[in-house]
């Protein structure tokens, strides 16, 4: 056992909650040798970071190691005393954290924070800090580091802020870095660069490193071996070549099937395939007549915030040009279609879809829906308007989309009292368990709020309340965004059944190319409020012809197949 | 379930409802002490006046400066009152001058600041100008003020103090409202239809509550201490009335010659008061908090 450098056997974490104890990771062994890399994979509630803040021994008060041991290059973690596991965290062991954002201190340059690091742990002195923090900072790629070493972390980019944490976990050198979940939340082209930098320091370095992530691929991609969790128990450890070739596990199995990947359709992500595909009829023929949606030369710009111009005012400067999130961008969707709108987070997509949905008001330019200028129409009269029923939308995130005091079958029945012309409640209720059915709801989970729901079901209340009106145009923006692979599978699969059945026109926004070309008949491409590319879903992710479509598709993790 | 009745509905509601109060009760023996606490205080407004051993008006020179007794629980005053009795009806006129005023600074405070903060705008820059223009009086002066200028009565110090609370339930409405103004259910309420005055009243307003609700508790007790201040001082309610801030005025004349009672008890009853409605501010927010039901 002297080869690895981790090793934990028979781990089993308990938490203490209102419902009694609950095993959150139960008798986990696993090992990292020196200089290895490990993935742990696992939808949300499999306990990966658990275990992982279980190893730092960080686990909140009421978690607790109920068995097992975590041995640390022969320190016994599970029963070292807090000065040792001061010393251990940090130096010996580090962490790269979901968000970068919450991980540095908002009020306090990037430069210090990484001081504040080699100091405690006597890497510098107060002479040598400085010098050796820019030396960091360049090392994680980051542009001018002399003048960035000044920068607050709100003046720096989520990529950018994801480098300063890897910066700060790499300042003492450590032997084993556990980055848990480090891209979640950022494109796939930083994605591509973060991994890439983490992966590169860590073979030079000659660190072990153990990657958290609910991203086979990604994780297949860049580590050597991967373990898959799930409800807190090791269902598989394997090679990274061999888990996606030739999973053993039935949980294993099914999760390789629901990453969305080259060559696959909708359907194959399900479990079970034998379901017939029934969206899979071209609709092409649909398109002639007029379209449903046509966008002409639609503009949004943002004033700089009006503090920022007042200073400016008094300090005799020119008022900055308002910024254009979204830069006269013109399409047409046709009846029955769904059309793909795919960019990273900042190209106005988001933008774009608030105004056709009438919450946003354009700055110049015109949306025509079914023949009629809606976007003339401003955003806070439209709720009184007739085609506010025909327009709906399914959010990106189902928690914040979902009012917490409304249960789940009062948030489907607003708009049926508001626009559908309801009035009774018994109608209501069976207007609502109809499009439940539909969506997949039981009903028993109706009167639930949605704390008590989980992210899947949310996804689904959210789908149910867009869907209920029988709208013409549905916008979903990142409907998945939010959700597990397998979940995601289900909600795709769900979303294409009901445009089959109900005859709806989607906009789907999103920034994963693999799903767009899955669901979507054609895709444009924007970037920097501008459409750089546009063409049926396949030929775009396919064939790309512009050069950020093509350094998009290839950002896309790459797992061994 | 499919075919539930309204009344099946609002008493399987009702049900839930008791269930969830019983949860966090038990969860939190401090918010049982304080629900217990506010029982008590409250038992002794509504009972006060039939369960008082002594008429509290009724003078009796024979008995004037009574040392605590079996007779007299809290003694006597200088003419001869049961302070017990007194202490006891007092709690009647100090809650109702209490919860009067909180009442009227909750719905005007918070719907002025809900306006301010989902319309912004002028109202916005209204709202907030009248409510610094407010707290840059000390507050317990422009009370004083207002009682002297209005009238010397219960209802003025109802006014009053309720004034001086605005500020308080129109800035956290405000900042609460405004934090929920752009998340997504209010998005998502706005394509269902709801006109934005609905928006504001059903889905976000309501939503406003739980931290309300601890500042309403709060507030009860910090009214009352106003309430008691300013009759302390000799506004509002007058002697020969039983209140526990006049009652510590007078009584306070006597502790240098050895009467401690006279202003103890009624002391006590303020302090008690207090310290039940600030305890009872994080139970509330536990109840009325629906991230806490299962």
């Amino acid at each position: 056992m002297s080869g690895s450098l981790l090793q934990v056997e028979n781990l089993t974490v308990e938490f203490r909650t209102r419902n009694g104890i609950v095993r959150a990771v139960e008798r986990v062994d696993l090992s990292v040798g020196r200089g290895e890399t490990l993935a742990i994979v696992g939808e949300s509630g499999s306990g990966k970071s658990v275990t992982s803040y279980a190893v730092m021994r960080i686990l909140d008060s009421a978690g607790s190691i109920a068995q097992g041991s975590v041995m640390f290059s022969g320190i016994d973690v599970a029963n070292a005393d807090e000065d040792t596991m001061a010393t251990l965290r940090g130096r010996e062991i580090s962490m790269v954290f979901q968000n970068p954002r919450l991980a540095l201190n908002p009020i306090r340059k990037i430069g210090r924070q990484i001081e504040d690091v080699l100091i405690r742990h006597v890497q510098a002195t107060h002479n040598n800090a400085k010098q050796k923090a820019i030396e960091l900072l360049a090392k994680v790629r980051i542009a001018r580091p002399e003048e960035r070493y000044d920068a607050y972390p709100f003046e720096l980019s989520g990529g950018m802020c994801q480098r300063v944490v890897i910066a700060l976990a790499l300042a003492c050198k450590p032997r084993l870095l556990i980055a848990d979940e480090p891209t979640t939340g950022l494109d796939v082209r930083t994605q591509k660069a973060v991994m890439d930098l983490i992966v590169e320091l860590v073979a030079e370095q000659g660190m072990s490193m153990i990657l958290i992530t609910h991203d086979l691929g990604l994780a297949a991609a860049y580590c050597e071996r991967v373990i898959v969790m799930e409800k807190g128990r090791v269902v598989e450890a394997a090679s990274a070549a061999s888990v996606f070739k030739d999973p053993q596990e039935p949980y294993t199995k099914r999760l390789v099937r629901a990453t969305p990947r080259p060559g696959v359709s909708l359907r194959d992500l399900l479990p079970d395939p034998e379901i017939p595909y029934a969206a899979q009829t071209p609709r092409t023929e649909s398109v002639e007549g007029q379209p449903l949606l046509e966008v002409r030369d639609l503009v949004k710009s943002f004033a700089p915030a009006q503090s920022a111009s007042l200073l400016s005012r008094f300090m005799n400067k020119s008022v900055a040009e308002p910024a254009r999130s979204v830069d006269g961008i013109s399409f047409t969707l046709a009846k029955g279609e769904t059309l793909g709108l795919v960019g990273e987070s900042g190209c106005g997509k988001s933008t774009t879809s608030a105004m056709i949905m009438r919450l946003l008001d354009p700055t110049s330019g015109s949306i025509f829906f079914a023949g009629r200028d809606i976007g003339a129409i401003p955003a806070r009269s439209f709720a009184r308007d007739a085609d506010r029923a025909r327009l709906q939308l399914v959010f990106q995130d189902p928690t914040d989309s979902l009012n917490p005091r409304f249960t789940a079958a009062r948030a489907i029945a607003d708009p049926l009292y508001r626009l559908g012309g309801v009035t009774r409640a018994d109608e209501a209720r069976t207007a609502v368990e109809e499009i439940a059915k539909m969506v997949g709801l039981p009903h028993d989970l109706l009167d639930r709020f949605p704390h008590q729901l989980s992210g899947g079901q949310k996804a689904r209340v959210g789908i149910a309340r867009a869907m209920v009106l029988r709208p013409d145009l549905v916008v979903l923006d990142e409907p998945t965004a939010a959700l597990d692979v397998s979940v995601q599978a289900i909600v795709l699969n769900l979303l294409a059944d009901l445009r089959a059945e109900l005859g709806m026109s989607y906009l789907f926004v999103s920034h994963d190319l693999q799903v767009v070309r899955m669901l979507c008949d054609r895709a444009l491409v924007m970037r920097a409020g501008r459409i750089v590319e546009e063409g049926s879903a396949a030929a775009v992710l396919e064939d790309p012809q512009h050069a950020y479509t093509r350094e998009l598709v290839s950002a896309i993790p790459h797992p061994p197949l | 379930m499919s075919q539930s009745s309204p009344s099946v509905q609002t008493g399987l509601r009702i049900t839930r409802a008791l269930g969830h109060a019983r949860y966090a009760l038990a969860a939190n023996p401090v918010t049982l002490c304080a629900v217990l606490l506010f029982m008590f205080v409250l038992g002794c407004a509504i009972f006060g006046p039939m369960l008082a051993p002594y008429d509290p008006l009724q003078t009796n020179g024979a008995m004037a400066l009574k040392a605590p007794s079996w007779q007299h629980w809290f003694g006597t005053d200088q003419l001869g009152r049961d302070v017990f009795s007194r202490v006891l009806v007092a709690a009647r006129l100090d809650l109702t001058i209490a919860f009067s005023a909180v009442i009227i600074a909750f719905i005007i405070g918070s719907t002025m600041g809900a306006v301010a903060g989902f319309f912004g705008g002028w109202s916005d820059l209204a709202v907030s100008r009248v409510c610094d223009t407010i707290m840059a009086f000390p507050l317990f002066v422009l009370a004083m003020g207002i009682v002297a200028a209005a009238g010397n009565s219960v209802i003025n110090i109802v006014y009053a103090t309720a004034l001086i609370n605005i500020p308080f339930y129109a800035r956290m409405a405000r900042a609460e409202v405004n934090v929920r103004r752009n998340a997504g259910f209010v998005h998502a309420a706005r394509l269902a239809g709801n006109s934005e005055w609905r928006l504001l009243a059903v889905h976000i307003f309501p939503n406003t509550l739980p931290p309300m609700m601890v500042q309403v508790s709060l507030n009860l007790g910090w009214a009352i201490l106003n309430a008691a201040g300013l009759s302390f001082i000799g506004l509002g309610v007058r002697p020969p009335d039983a209140e526990w801030g006049i009652m510590v005025a007078e009584g306070a004349n006597f502790i240098v010659s050895g009467e401690w009672w006279m202003a103890l008890f009624p002391g006590a009853a303020l302090m008690l008061a207090v310290f039940s409605f600030n305890l009872l501010g994080d139970g509330l927010r536990d109840l009325v908090d629906p991230q806490k039901r299962t």
